[in-house]
């Protein structure tokens, strides 16, 4: 499918409670531009995670509205909306590869579910070229997962996100856990990613204010379950909002 | 003095009801969770290659200990009735009341048992690690209906499985038995088989076999609900395995008596004599 819309995603008043008390998310709206990279910062335990989980459709809101590329997910039966991840790809935080499957085997997996009119070389001809894609070398497409470092994991996560050319990419913590110089190695790859097909939207939710403010072109910071600023990166360094100075005082100093 | 004897009384029953209600609440939930199962698995696209590739697993990675547990089945079990029956002059009987036992009660309850551990403790830490590791996740947002995918295969798999295992059982035990009438004790070889012959009726095998696709059902059911739902990173694959390997053990034992009766009832409801 292809959405011509503005807005890939859109929240509107999304509400969330899990034990019918505490609401960890409390009215969110927010509207991500179709074709940009933006990420999701801000403290632990204000409904980063969940949100990303209302917008894969892992999660149902209490109330309000989830709109991803024009469709309102919310109202989705399973089938649906198992049909309309297709759209997705996402690199989780351990790139959550199939242990039991090759890297190559892994980057065909969507391709054998969802592409069945390819030939087995032709979908190895997609994967291979995905893989390369991300910089991984050939002479590690066999190995396990087990048998690769956390990079080429990511890397592999991300090529096999890649697999179906979704419209929407999503990272979930793309960097959390890894070291400075690997970190560095994921971000570009984010950018290089997004670069390299014109229109897809990304979505990354991370604790690197660094990356999301060098690689991000729009930024939203959430708090206490609301989106408390959005805007480009430039708007958060001049802003008068105290939490979100401090946020960005502390988070800066410390990468 | 009454009232405090009343006070735990009442928080006794609460307690009771409170238990009870869990119970029939998560019996609920993991026969929704098995019915959600199957009936994907009736939509394409059909997983023969996973079923396959789990009866594998579950079946022939299980011959050896099944044949090993059921020879020394036969043999122990076999000795311990003709000690008995020797007393009361009956050692010719000892062929047909060990072959009853064991294909009717040993055999589907034994491989039950054996194949709950083994493979079913398997499913539910193979399933568990892949929940806490967020590959479950990854296969939801790849458009993967992961109930088709991951927990239908196991169930059609253990239910195929268990009756050719139970049978292995039967075999061997059967064997392990043998050897020790024949072989150990000096009972007479054509006694021994002629008594069985005339005594066991492809009937009491068939009680068996059913017994054990019923057992595969319930193990397969249990182990993947524990491990499908499991929370709290490594801690939590562990209770899932240990949880849903125990309650997988005791509700064979359980449902054993049950099933014995409800088969027992529908054969005299068909005039077999039993």
């Amino acid at each position: 499918m292809t959405y011509t819309g503005k807005a890939a995603i859109r929240l509107v008043d999304v509400k969330k409670t899990f034990d019918g008390k505490e609401y960890v998310v409390n009215g969110m709206n927010l509207e991500i531009p179709k074709g940009s990279l933006t990420a999701i910062i801000g403290f632990s335990g204000t409904g980063k995670s969940v949100i990303l989980k209302h917008i894969l459709g892992l999660y149902k809101p209490t109330s309000g509205l989830v709109e991803v590329l024009g469709k309102n997910i919310v109202d989705m039966n399973a089938d649906e909306l198992t049909k309309f991840r297709r759209n997705f790809g996402v690199l989780f935080q351990g790139a959550a590869l199939f242990d039991d499957m090759t890297v190559l085997e892994n980057v065909c997996f969507p391709l054998v579910e969802h592409r069945k009119e390819l030939t087995e070389s032709q979908m190895i001809e997609i994967a291979t070229k995905k893989l390369k894609q991300v910089g991984l070398d050939p002479k590690h497409f066999e190995k396990l997962p087990s048998q690769i470092s956390g990079g080429m994991q990511k890397r592999t996560g991300l090529a096999r996100a890649l697999a179906l050319d979704p419209e929407i990419l999503f990272y979930d913590e793309p960097t959390t856990g890894l070291d400075p110089i690997l970190t560095e190695m994921v971000d570009n790859l984010i950018l290089e990613t997004h670069k390299h097909r014109e229109g897809i939207t990304s979505v990354m939710v991370s604790h690197d204010l660094d990356a999301a403010f060098r690689i991000a072109d729009y930024v939203a910071m959430l708090d206490a379950g609301k989106v408390l600023l959005f805007g480009k990166p430039e708007v958060f360094f001049n802003t008068d909002i105290e939490l979100v100075k401090r946020f960005v005082a502390k988070g800066m100093k410390r990468q | 003095m009454i009232s405090r004897t009343a006070a735990r009384i009442d928080q006794a029953w609460r307690f009771f009801v409170q238990e009870a209600t869990s119970f029939v609440r998560e019996v609920g939930s993991i026969l929704l969770f098995a019915y959600d199962s199957i009936r994907l698995s009736f939509t394409p696209p059909y997983r023969y290659v996973e079923i396959i590739r789990h009866m594998e697993f579950i079946g022939n990675e299980s011959v050896f200990i099944i044949s090993l547990t059921g020879l020394f089945t036969g043999l122990a079990l076999s000795f311990q009735i003709y000690l008995g029956f020797k007393m009361v002059n009956a050692v010719n009987l000892v062929g047909p009341t060990v072959a009853l036992g064991i294909s009717r009660e040993l055999g589907p309850v034994l491989t039950g048992l054996i194949v709950a551990a083994r493979a079913g403790g398997a499913m539910a830490a193979r399933l568990g690690t892949m929940r806490v590791n967020e590959q479950i996740d990854a296969l939801d947002v790849m458009g993967v209906n992961t109930k088709q995918y991951l927990i239908a295969p196991r169930i059609y798999a253990a239910v195929i499985c268990m009756p050719l295992l139970c049978a292995i059982f039967d075999f061997i035990a059967m064997l392990g038995a043998w050897f020790l009438c024949v072989k150990l004790v000096d009972l007479d070889e054509a006694i021994f088989w002629d008594k069985i012959r005339s005594t066991i009726d492809v009937r009491h095998i068939n009680e068996g076999l059913i017994k054990a696709g019923v057992f595969g059902f319930v193990f397969a059911v249990i182990c993947t609900y524990r491990g499908f739902y499991t929370t709290g990173g490594a801690k939590g694959v562990g209770e899932a395995t240990n949880r849903g390997v125990v309650m997988s053990m005791v509700m064979i034992i359980v449902l054993d008596y049950f099933l014995t009766n409800l088969l027992r009832m529908a054969q005299q409801m068909m005039g077999i004599s039993t």
